[in-house]
C-alpha cells in the first residue's frame, strides 16, 4: 500500500469547488425565480459554447487573472492576506509604462525592462506594507487597502504630469514604440483577435511558484509559517524576515499583471487601463486553493463567466451584473466546502491511520516508496 | 458519607490508536472532596471531559443523583448539576466579576441588582469573598479561580470539578482554595478534585481514587495511605525505572547560560532573574519546578526565540545570546518542544516534511546550489529510518502528523532531533503523554546518546524521570534556579518542598 491516499484526497479536493459551483446555481437561479427573470434563458446564455472571438477573450482575461491570482496565493500560503494586489499592479503598469514609453532600449530589450520597472515597482509597493507589518505590526490587510487608495491617488496625479498634451478626454502615457509591442499568438482560427504573447510569463509565473513553494527551502519555510507560526518559528525560521520576503514576491508577482495588457493590448497606461484585477485575483486564489494548477482552473472559470455574461442583456433581458452574484457565491461556498472538506480529511486520516495500525500492527515497514 | 451522587460504571473512550480510559468505576458521594489523582497522561482529563459532557464515552453508564444520564454537552452536564472549573481561566478581563458571572447565564437572574444580589450571597456563602464590582484585571490568580467557581455555583452546579485547580497557584492561595472547598463540602455540595499533587491531595481530600493508564486501579481513604503508597499506586509497579548507569559527565562544558535575566514585556515580576548554569559532554541536567515558573523561557531563551535582557549563552565558548534559532540549531542543539502541537509540528503537513521541520538547512536535507532546494527523497529515507528506529507506529511516512497518537508523534520527534546527533539536546518533557513502553525507549535513547556526549536539559514534570535520569538537579521558582540537588540523594519531598518554596510538612498543613 502506498498510503499517500493520492485518489482519495484528489477526490475531496475536487469535490469542494464543483459543491461550490452547484451551491452557487442553485442560489443564483432561486434569484432570479425571486425576480421573475428567465432562469433557463439565462443559464443557456452562460452556459453556451463560446464563439471563437469570444474564447479568445476568455484566454486572455484567465491569463491577466491568473497571474493576479498568483499574487495573492503567495501571501495566502503563509496566511499574509496582501489585498493590495490592485494598487500594485497598477502603480507597477504606470511605471512600466512610463520607463517603456521612452523607447530607451531598442525592442526586446525595452520590453524587458519594461517588466523588470513593473516588478521592482509592485515589489516596493507591497513592500512598505510589510516593513509596516514587520517594524510596526500593522495588521496587511489594512495597510494594503490603504495603500491601494493612495495608489489610485498617486497614480492619477503623476499620470497628469506625464501626459502628453493630445487635447484628447483619454490621459494616457505616451505610446510604447512599435517594436515594443509583443505580438499576439492566433491560436484560435477564424478570428482577427489574437491571444496575449505574454501567455508565456504566465506560463512561467506558474512553474516558477510551483518550483519556489514545492522544490525549495524558502517555500518549506513559507509553508511551514503559513501552517503554523508558532512551529515555525521553533524550527528556526525567520518569520519577520518571511513575511517581508514574502510580501516582496506577492508584490513581485503583482506587479506583472497588467504586463500582457500593457505591452500586447493598450501599449501604454491610461485612465481606460483595466481596473480590479487584483480583487478578482482574491477570488480566484481562493477558488484555486492557492494552487498553481487549481488556480488555472478557476482563472478560466472567472473568464468565462465574466465573457458569457457580456450577452446576458440582449438575450435575455437581464443585468450582465448578474454575473457578480454568481462569482460571490462560488466564493463564499468554497470558502465555507473547503473547511468542511479539510475537517472532514483530518477525521477520515486519524481513522484510516487508526484502522491500518490496527489491521497490519507487523506490517510497518512496508511503506510508500517514496 | 452522603449517598453516592456520582456513579462511573465501565466507562471506555478510545481516540484514533490509544485508549484513553477502558472500565473506569468511579463513585463520588455528596459532601466530600473526591480527588482522582494519576500520572499526565494517564487518562484524568479524558475522564473529566467525559463527565462534563465535552465527550461522549464509547462504552459504559453515567448517573448523577441517582439518575442515569447522557451528557452529550456541557449544557446537559450544567443541567444534571455539574460544573467545571478548567485549569486555564475562561474569565473577560475587562469585565467585573459580576459581569464575568452573568455572561452567558443572563436568563437566571437577569444582569441587574437580581443578579448582584445572588452573586453576593453565593459569594457569602461559601466564603468566596469576592465583590461584585472588581474588574477581573485587578484580581490575583486565587480571586480569579474563586470567580470561576462562583460562575459554576451561580449556574445552580451541586458538583464541582476542579482541574488541576493548584497548578497556577502559589502555596498560600493553595491554602485558601482549600479552605473554600471545605466550605462548599460544609454547605453539602461535592467536589472533584483532579490532581497529581499527592501531598494536596491527602490534606484535602475525603476519598482518592487513582488512575493508571487509563484505567481505575484503586480507590483509597487519606488516612490509609502515605504520599509514598498512592505515588507507587499512581507509577505501578511495572514501570521501568529510569535510572541512570555509571555517571558520564565529563568536564567539558558545552552550554553555559550566565546571569541571563529575562523581563516580562507586559510588566511585572521578570520571568527569568540571574540564572547560571552549566551542561557538560555527557551530562543530563534536569529542571524541577511547578509549571509556569520559568521553564518554557529558559527553553526559549536557549533556543533563541527570546532574547535575553542581559546575560549570555555560551555554547562551547562562543556567546550566542543574540544568535537566531536557525544558528542555533544548526550549532547542533536539539529541541523537544513541551508543546508538541504549537511548537513542534505541522499537523497538516506530512511525517517526511514534519522530520525536515527544524533541519530544514541540514546538509541531509538540502540539495541544489547554495543548498537552496530540499531534497525530498533525502528526507523521505531520513523519515523512514525514523519510523523505524524509533517505532513510530504509523502506515506510511505520506500521512499527516495529525493523524498519529499523540505517543507516536512524540516518538517522530525524539527522532528526528536524536538522528542530527545534536550536541546539546534541550528536552522538555520528552515522554509527555507516550505510553509506557515508549518512555522507556526514549530513555534508552537518551541515554545511549549521554554515553556517547550528549548533553541534556531536561525539563520535566515528572520527578521519577528528573530524578532517574539527571546527573544534576536545578529547581526553579519564579524564574529563579534557587537550589541545587543530587538526584541520587534527594527525596521528592525535598524537591516538592523546593519547588513550592515551602518545606515540605507546611505544604501538607
Amino acid at each position: 500500500m502506498t498510503s499517500r491516499f493520492d485518489l482519495r484526497r484528489m477526490g475531496m479536493a475536487l469535490s469542494a469547488p464543483i459543491l461550490a459551483i452547484i451551491v452557487a446555481v442553485l442560489v443564483t437561479s432561486a434569484i432570479l425565480v425571486a425576480a421573475g427573470d428567465p432562469v433557463g434563458e439565462v443559464w443557456g446564455t452562460i452556459l453556451s459554447v463560446p464563439r471563437p472571438r469570444v474564447v479568445v477573450a476568455i484566454i486572455n482575461a484567465a491569463i491577466v487573472y491568473y497571474i493576479s491570482a498568483v499574487a495573492v496565493a503567495i501571501g495566502f500560503r503563509m496566511n499574509l492576506f496582501n489585498i493590495g494586489v490592485d494598487g500594485q499592479y497598477r502603480i507597477a503598469a504606470f511605471a512600466a509604462a512610463v520607463v517603456a514609453g521612452e523607447g530607451w532600449l531598442p525592442g526586446p530589450l525595452n520590453i524587458l525592462l519594461g517588466l523588470v520597472v513593473a516588478m521592482l515597482a509592485g515589489g516596493l509597493w507591497a513592500g512598505i506594507a510589510g516593513l509596516l507589518k514587520v517594524y510596526r505590526g500593522v495588521s496587511e490587510v489594512i495597510s494594503t487597502i490603504m495603500l491601494n487608495a493612495i495608489a489610485t491617488v498617486l497614480v492619477a496625479f503623476l499620470l497628469r504630469k506625464v501626459a502628453p498634451q493630445t487635447g484628447s478626454n483619454i490621459v494616457s502615457t505616451k505610446p510604447l514604440p512599435e517594436s515594443s509591442h509583443v505580438s499576439g499568438l492566433p491560436l484560435i482560427p477564424g478570428v482577427s483577435r489574437e491571444v496575449y504573447g505574454l501567455i508565456i510569463l504566465a506560463v512561467l509565473i506558474g512553474v516558477v511558484y510551483w518550483f519556489i513553494l514545492g522544490r525549495t527551502r524558502f517555500g518549506f519555510d513559507l509553508r511551514a509559517t503559513g501552517r503554523s507560526e508558532s512551529a515555525a518559528v521553533a524550527s528556526g525560521v525567520n518569520v519577520k524576515r518571511m513575511v517581508l520576503l514574502s510580501m516582496i514576491l506577492s508584490g513581485v508577482v503583482a506587479g506583472l499583471v497588467g504586463m500582457p495588457l500593457l505591452f500586447g493590448q493598450d501599449y501604454a497606461y491610461g485612465t481606460t487601463f483595466q481596473p480590479g484585477l487584483g480583487f478578482a485575483g482574491i477570488a480566484i486564489a481562493l477558488l484555486g486553493r492557492n494552487h498553481p494548477v487549481g488556480i488555472v482552473f478557476a482563472a478560466f472559470l472567472w473568464a468565462f463567466l465574466d465573457q458569457q455574461s457580456n450577452a446576458l442583456q440582449i438575450t435575455a433581458g437581464v443585468s450582465d451584473r448578474l454575473v457578480l452574484i454568481i462569482q460571490g457565491v462560488i466564493v463564499l461556498s468554497v470558502v465555507i466546502a473547503y473547511e468542511v472538506v479539510r475537517r472532514l480529511n483530518v477525521r477520515i486520516e486519524q481513522r484510516r491511520v487508526a484502522q491500518a495500525l490496527a489491521a497490519q500492527a507487523a506490517d510497518v515497514k512496508e511503506g510508500a516508496p517514496a | 458519607m452522603g449517598e453516592p451522587v456520582v456513579e462511573l460504571h465501565a466507562i471506555t473512550k478510545r481516540f484514533p490508536g490509544v485508549v484513553a480510559n477502558k472500565d473506569i468505576e468511579l463513585t463520588v458521594h455528596r459532601g466530600t472532596v473526591h480527588a482522582i489523582v494519576g500520572e499526565n497522561g494517564a487518562g484524568k482529563s479524558t475522564l473529566m471531559k467525559i463527565l462534563y459532557g465535552v465527550q461522549q464515552p464509547d462504552e459504559g453508564t453515567i448517573s448523577v443523583e441517582g439518575r442515569a444520564r447522557q451528557l452529550k454537552s456541557p449544557a446537559d452536564a450544567i443541567d444534571a448539576g455539574i460544573g467545571m472549573v478548567f485549569q486555564h481561566f475562561q474569565l473577560a478581563d475587562n469585565f467585573t466579576v459580576l459581569e464575568n458571572v452573568v455572561l452567558g447565564a443572563e436568563k437566571l437572574h437577569g444582569i441587574g441588582d437580581g443578579a448582584r444580589r445572588t452573586v453576593q450571597e453565593i459569594s457569602d456563602a461559601y466564603g468566596l469573598d469576592l465583590d461584585p464590582d472588581v474588574l477581573v484585571e485587578h484580581l490575583g490568580v486565587g480571586a480569579q479561580q474563586r470567580v470561576e467557581i462562583l460562575k459554576v455555583l451561580y449556574r445552580g452546579a451541586r458538583i464541582i470539578i476542579l482541574d488541576e485547580p493548584t497548578a497556577v497557584l502559589v502555596p498560600q492561595e493553595v491554602d485558601e482554595l482549600f479552605d473554600n472547598l471545605r466550605e462548599l463540602k460544609a454547605e453539602g455540595l461535592t467536589v472533584i478534585f483532579i490532581s497529581h499533587k499527592l501531598d494536596e491531595v491527602l490534606s484535602v481530600a475525603d476519598a482518592i481514587t487513582v488512575i493508571r493508564r487509563g484505567t481505575t486501579v484503586a480507590e483509597v481513604a487519606p488516612k490509609d495511605v502515605t504520599a509514598r503508597d498512592l505515588a507507587e499506586l499512581m507509577v505501578g509497579s511495572e514501570l521501568p525505572s529510569p535510572s541512570t548507569e555509571e555517571s558520564t559527565v565529563t568536564d567539558l562544558p558545552l552550554l553555559s547560560v550566565e546571569s541571563t535575566s529575562l523581563d516580562n514585556p507586559l510588566g511585572g515580576r521578570p520571568l527569568l532573574t540571574d540564572v547560571n548554569l552549566t551542561i557538560h559532554s555527557g551530562e543530563i541536567v534536569g529542571i524541577a519546578g511547578v509549571e509556569g515558573n520559568g521553564q518554557d523561557e529558559l527553553v526559549e531563551v536557549i533556543m533563541g526565540i527570546r532574547e535575553p535582557t542581559s546575560g549570555r549563552i555560551l555554547l562551547g565558548d562562543v556567546d550566542t545570546s543574540s544568535w537566531h534559532t536557525r544558528e542555533i540549531r544548526e550549532a547542533g542543539i536539539g529541541y523537544i518542544p513541551a508543546d508538541r502541537h504549537r511548537y513542534g509540528l505541522l499537523l497538516e503537513a506530512p511525517l517526511w516534511e514534519n522530520v525536515v521541520l527544524g533541519h530544514q538547512t541540514e546538509p541531509v536535507y538540502v540539495t541544489g546550489p547554495g543548498g537552496t532546494l530540499i531534497n525530498g527523497a533525502a528526507a523521505r529515507q531520513e523519515a523512514e529510518a525514523v519510523v523505524e528506529q524509533y517505532d513510530v507506529r504509523t502506515p506510511s511516512i505520506h500521512v499527516t502528523a495529525g493523524s498519529l497518537s499523540g505517543g507516536n508523534q512524540q516518538k517522530l520527534i525524539i527522532g528526528r532531533e536524536m538522528r542530527r546527533e545534536p550536541k546539546v539536546l534541550v528536552a522538555a518533557h520528552p515522554t509527555r503523554g507516550v505510553d509506557v513502553g515508549a518512555q522507556a525507549a526514549i530513555w534508552d535513547h537518551i541515554k545511549q546518546a549521554r554515553r556517547a556526549g550528549l548533553g541534556v536539559l531536561l525539563i520535566s514534570a515528572d520527578l521519577e524521570e528528573l530524578v532517574g535520569l539527571s546527573d544534576t538537579i536545578h529547581v526553579i521558582l519564579r524564574g529563579r534556579l534557587t537550589g541545587q540537588f543530587d538526584p541520587d540523594r534527594v527525596t521528592k519531598e525535598e524537591l516538592g518542598a523546593a519547588m513550592t518554596g515551602a518545606t515540605a510538612t507546611e505544604g501538607a498543613a
